[in-house]
């Protein structure tokens, strides 16, 4: 009986070997183990043994049940694995085509420098407001100091409705609305659409874009504004950069600047691109606000003084991706959209 | 505003260089556009003496010339026609170079050697604009025996650079070499060397030449002053004045004209010479012009004029329009012998609007319409005078003619000292305020605390004490100012609700791949048409602009729907095969017709879509958007009658009684007028009366703890009936025990009667207090089914 059990285990554990696939290998299990198995059989004549062998052929058929379980274990694993190794092989895809298209929505590019800009102002603590396209002569002229004869008041220069009503040509009058409705201190900014009597060409458009800074409180003083504006450009800009303050004239600040910084190309060495000059051109206006706007708005100058800032965000965006035709932002191509 | 430095340094000592000097008025507030080098490349041109003229054997239109250069003499063959025997020329020598990239070089002109060519002001580089008549097709001829042999450089200055000025608006003062004198002596803290006027000979009496000078409207001629001047020679004016000229910009035409146009630029006052023989009786008379009255200016254009132009006239007709320009009538000519100068100051906005009404702008017309100091007036005449003595064009007049009613005395304004410091932030002492005034030519002393101010007349821009501190500030100099951050309570900024509304709505639309346009917010009347808008629709009554670029940019627009299409257009011509886009914007909606007031100002979302989309798919969007913005169960109305959307799937958008959208496809005969071929949907959502419904609001909803239980259901009813109805009886029936439902077939066809539809859903059960029992949904699923069955007229597919 010890040789049966041996030589079972033997050609069991060598067809086990050779088992080619997973179902083989159940077979064999079956054949040596199942219930009509081989082993089954010789346990059955184990009542036939005498007394005393009956545990030590017990203990040995264990062991030959265990080694042969042992051994398909082993060899199934083996088999599972081959079998997802080919799975896997037989799954390669070509990784080199093409993604599937998942849409993404691109920002007009004016209106994310617009939305930038609004952030650094709203991150140095700056309220954003907005004020009508539509406004009075009042508020876009008269109570900014525009001085009667101007130029840009003309028919020529600035769009009308009526002739107390036209088409803001500078987001300036959201300045004397925030003044007339809310008292010091006062700390916005405000960017839109503004309109000038301009033909629609390479360089001009009708329609442009402005933003607008507004500081009004007790003591605050020409190097205020300059602090406000280094960090605001150094923030768009970088840390290198550097700006100079060119006395200008403005009919609503006094004294008022024209702020150019260094050239963006070679950082203020001098170059082709600022004409040798280090500078490049101006950025931005600025000035403190003008004691007759104050007082046209309600606000005491005795009291109180401020600085106003602007700049165009037009020349800005076309500055910051090297646009170098303004109908551009207008025409709304898809393929020049998709770009930003 | 042009000003050659050599010009300015007459006025100045100037001890830095050029770019030196352009940096510093840069920073004192006179903005340099450019510098810009008058010799454009000349080197080697000496002036020649012309010895001999001879003819070429071999060519009629050339002559041989012998030439003395003061070292030698040399044979140059030429076609020039204008040159003499004894004249003095600029010969460019064998070697030189001209600024067109001409090398000279020995030659032979038809079989006859020439060593160097005589050389015409264009060859030297002028600008052929600013080249005088006598020497248009020629080789200038010198005025004077200069040295030969001469470098032609020192003669025409040629080293000297002119810097371009940008002067503001309000400093017409600067518009003068004398004022950018002053702003140089200022800036430098040198003296300003003031030419002194003075005529040394006058002769007889103004008033036996002239028959009275009236200002009959005073309100737009501040002052008239004139002296006359006999005996005139017009010739042409020496070559220093001509060389000044050119260089600032005017060409040279004759020396009674450019003496004017010498001092003008000088001193920053236009003046203007009339030949007193041509005016009837000797008069003259300041007015407005007559209807009817019509003048030739000297451009050669014959004018209308009208009654709101001040014109000089004499006893009879207009002979100039007063700051713009003579009339032909008047002008100086070869034969004249007697001229009047005038010297006035007329009131800018005049000349502003009547330099624009007759079309023409002028050196004159441009400085008188930013309204000059009427006191330049007197020293301007008398300077004009002396220059015509010094180059011996005539014999001055004694006396003058002034009419000046009221005139300008200087202003006194109160400085106070503290007021500068602290609105600069500087620490400048009085004596340090009165010292940079005093460059400025104002006088300035101390009153008790206070500084008192007198502005000079020329500077009419200073009316406040705020004026002034602006001057101290930018002579002192911006960029000595320390910057300091502004004391404050450290804040965050605020964004309007409505702004981060829209943000939102932005992020959650570039998520969905569309991308943001941006067009005008004005358009042409006729895109309503285009639209298809029926003549009695709302949308009709927009806002006009008075005075528009053209029709195509005329009304304000009251819908974002016609440039969405617009653009929409433009990109499927180029070719663009899909096309998702939108656009926030205002619409604008008047008050009142015609407009008294502003107009409301309504901020709308227009998306346009084309390619891969369908109706379903813009809902979704919508949807979507709503939901992000807390806006549920929007209800969507079949919109049949708006002619932009076709008729059959279109929807306004509602919720409490407020229609939110239009939402839909655009209709075939729109497309059609835009020219796509392709379906369009598209929306305009009020984002204004959205931002009101808007529940930004957001709370953790517990998590469902009991099983849920899926019905699924078929029915068959009449397709004209809207799938909402049935959503409704879902809703209203299962209560709060709905918790979804999913419609995911809708079927008509085969096996479907004519004229109905089969449609299923799945309805979600679920309850958050207890786990649901089979029996009780099937009941209320039961009543559901029956409910619809009845209510509209269904039957269950089977």
């Amino acid at each position: 009986m010890k040789d049966k059990l041996n030589s079972i285990k033997d050609s069991a554990l060598q067809d086990i070997k050779n088992a080619k696939d997973l179902k083989q290998l159940n077979e064999i299990k079956v054949k040596f183990l199942g219930k009509k198995g081989e082993l089954t059989k010789v346990l059955r004549n184990m009542g036939k043994l005498p007394k005393e062998e009956r545990p030590i052929m017990g203990k040995l058929a264990n062991e030959v049940r265990e080694a042969i379980e042992n051994e398909v274990t082993k060899i199934e694993e083996k088999l599972k694995d081959e079998l997802q190794k080919a799975k896997l092989e037989s799954e390669k895809i070509d990784i080199s085509m093409p993604g599937k298209n998942v849409p993404l929505g691109h920002r007009h590019p004016l209106i994310q420098v617009k939305e930038e800009l609004e952030n650094v102002f709203q991150n140095m603590g700056f309220d954003i407001v907005e004020g009508p396209e539509i406004e009075t002569v009042d508020n876009n002229f008269d109570a900014l100091n525009a001085p009667e004869n101007h130029p840009s008041r003309d028919m020529s220069d600035t769009f009308y409705i009526t002739n107390k009503i036209l088409l803001r040509t500078q987001t300036s009058p959201v300045q004397v609305r925030v003044m007339k409705q809310v008292k010091p201190p006062i700390k916005i900014v405000s960017a839109g659409r503004c309109f000038r009597f301009d033909d629609v060409d390479d360089t001009h458009s009708p329609m442009f874009h402005q933003l607008e800074c507004l500081v009004v409180d007790e003591g605050i003083t020409l190097a205020n504004l300059k602090h406000t504006i280094n960090v605001f450009v150094k923030e768009l800009f970088g840390e290198d950069i550097k700006t100079r303050f060119r006395p200008h004239y403005f009919p609503f600040t006094e004294p008022s600047a024209e702020v150019d910084v260094s050239c963006l190309e070679c950082k203020g060495k001098g170059c082709k691109a600022c004409n040798g000059t280090g500078w490049s051109m101006e950025i931005l206006g600025c000035g403190m606000v003008h004691p007759k706007v104050l007082e046209n708005c309600g606000i005491d100058s005795e009291v109180y003084s401020g600085f106003a800032f602007g700049l165009g965000i037009d020349r800005l965006t076309m500055a910051k991706y090297e646009i170098d035709n303004i109908r551009l932002l207008f025409e709304n191509d898809m393929r020049f959209i998709k770009q930003f | 505003m042009l000003v050659p430095v050599n010009w300015l340094k007459k006025y100045v000592d100037i001890d830095i260089n050029t770019k030196e000097l352009a940096d510093e008025l840069t920073m004192s507030g006179s903005h340099v556009d450019s510098i810009e080098e008058t010799n454009k490349g000349v080197d080697k041109v000496v002036v020649g003496k012309i010895l001999e003229i001879n003819d070429h054997p071999n060519a009629d239109k050339l002559v041989i010339t012998k030439v003395d250069v003061g070292e030698e003499e040399l044979k140059i063959v030429t076609g020039a026609t204008n040159i003499n025997k004894g004249d003095y020329v600029p010969i460019a020598l064998v070697g030189a170079k001209l600024p067109d990239g001409m090398k000279i070089k020995k030659s032979k002109l038809r079989g006859e050697s020439s060593f160097g060519m005589m050389c015409s002001l264009d060859e030297l580089g002028i600008s052929s604009d600013l080249i005088p008549k006598e020497f248009k097709d020629g080789i200038l001829i010198l005025d004077k025996e200069y040295e030969l042999g001469k470098d032609i450089k020192d003669i025409l200055e040629l080293d000297e650079k002119v810097i371009d000025f940008e002067i503001t608006p309000n400093r017409p003062d600067c518009l003068s070499i004398i004022g950018m004198a002053r702003e140089t002596a200022a800036t430098l803290n040198k003296e300003l060397k003031i030419p002194e006027v003075k005529i040394n000979n006058q002769v007889e009496d103004i008033k036996d030449y002239v028959n009275g000078i009236e200002v009959l409207d005073n309100d737009l001629c501040k002052r008239y002053y004139s002296k006359v001047v006999k005996n005139i020679e017009v010739k042409p004016s020496p070559l220093w004045m001509q060389q000044r000229l050119i260089k600032a910009g005017v060409r040279p035409i004759n020396n009674i004209v450019d003496v004017t146009n010498y001092v003008m630029l000088e001193l920053g006052q236009p003046l203007h010479a009339f030949d007193l023989d041509k005016l009837k009786d000797k008069k003259i008379e300041i007015r407005r012009a007559k209807e009817d009255e019509e003048i030739t200016t000297l451009d050669g254009v014959k004018r209308d004029i009208d009654d709101s132009m001040l014109i000089i006239a004499d006893a009879e007709k207009p002979i100039a329009i007063a700051g713009v320009m003579g009339g032909e009538n008047s002008e100086v000519s070869k034969e004249t012998k007697t001229i009047l100068i005038e010297s006035a100051n007329f009131d800018g906005r005049s000349v502003r609007l009547t330099s624009r009404k007759v079309g023409l702008r002028t050196e004159a017309s441009s400085k008188f319409e930013k309204n000059l100091d009427p006191n330049l007036s007197e020293i301007a005449c008398k300077r004009v005078c002396q220059l015509l003595e010094d180059i011996n064009a005539g014999e001055v007049i004694k006396g003058e003619i002034d009419v000046y009613d009221k005139p300008l005395n200087e202003k006194s304004l109160n400085l106070r000292p503290e007021r500068v410091n602290k609105l600069l932030s500087t620490d400048l002492t009085k004596q340090q305020m009165i010292d940079i005034l005093n460059r400025l030519e104002f006088k300035a002393e101390k009153v008790d605390k206070n500084i008192k101010v007198i502005v000079p007349t020329f500077r009419q821009d200073i009316k406040l004490e705020a004026d002034i501190i602006e001057e101290i500030g930018r002579i002192y100099g911006f960029s000595k100012i320390e910057p300091k951050p502004f004391k404050g309570t450290l804040t965050k900024g605020e964004k309007s609700r409505q702004r981060k509304i829209e943000d939102l709505v932005k992020s959650k639309l570039t998520g969905f791949g569309l991308n943001e346009i941006m067009t005008y917010s004005f358009i042409s009347p006729k895109a309503y048409d285009r639209i298809n808008l029926p003549e009695y629709s709302m949308k009709r009554k927009y806002v006009e602009l008075l005075n528009p670029l053209g029709e195509d940019y005329s009304v304000m627009r009251t819908t974002l729907i016609p440039n969405m299409l617009d653009a929409l257009a433009r990109n499927y011509k180029y070719g663009v095969n899909k096309a998702w886009a939108y656009e926030i914007g205002n619409i604008f909606t008047p008050k009142n017709v015609p407009v008294k007031s502003l107009p409301y100002e309504n901020k709308n979302l227009c998306i346009g879509m084309y390619g891969e989309v369908d109706f379903y798919y813009i809902k979704g969007i919508l949807n979507t958007i709503l939901e992000s913005l807390g806006v549920y169960n929007v209800e969507y109305m079949p919109e049949k009658h708006h002619n932009t959307f076709h008729p059959g799937r279109t929807a306004s958008v509602v919720k409490n009684n407020n229609v939110l959208a239009t939402i839909g496809e655009i209709h075939p005969d729109v497309l059609k007028n835009y020219g796509i071929k392709e379906r369009v949907y598209a929306l305009e959502l009020d984002l204004e009366i959205t931002s009101i419904l808007t529940n930004l609001k957001n709370k953790y909803k517990e998590l469902p703890k009991y099983p849920a239980i899926n019905r699924d259901m078929a029915i068959v009813l009449d397709e004209e009936i809207l799938v909402k109805e049935i959503e409704k009886i879902i809703k209203e029936t299962g209560g709060e025990l709905i918790e979804d439902i999913t419609l995911f077939d809708v079927y008509k066809g085969e096996q479907i009667p004519e004229g109905k539809k089969s449609v299923a859903y799945s309805v979600t059960y679920r309850s958050y207090e207890r786990t649901l029992k089979d029996e009780e949904v099937s009941k209320i699923h039961k009543e559901i089914v029956e409910l619809i069955k009845d209510k509209l007229q269904a039957t269950l597919r089977s």
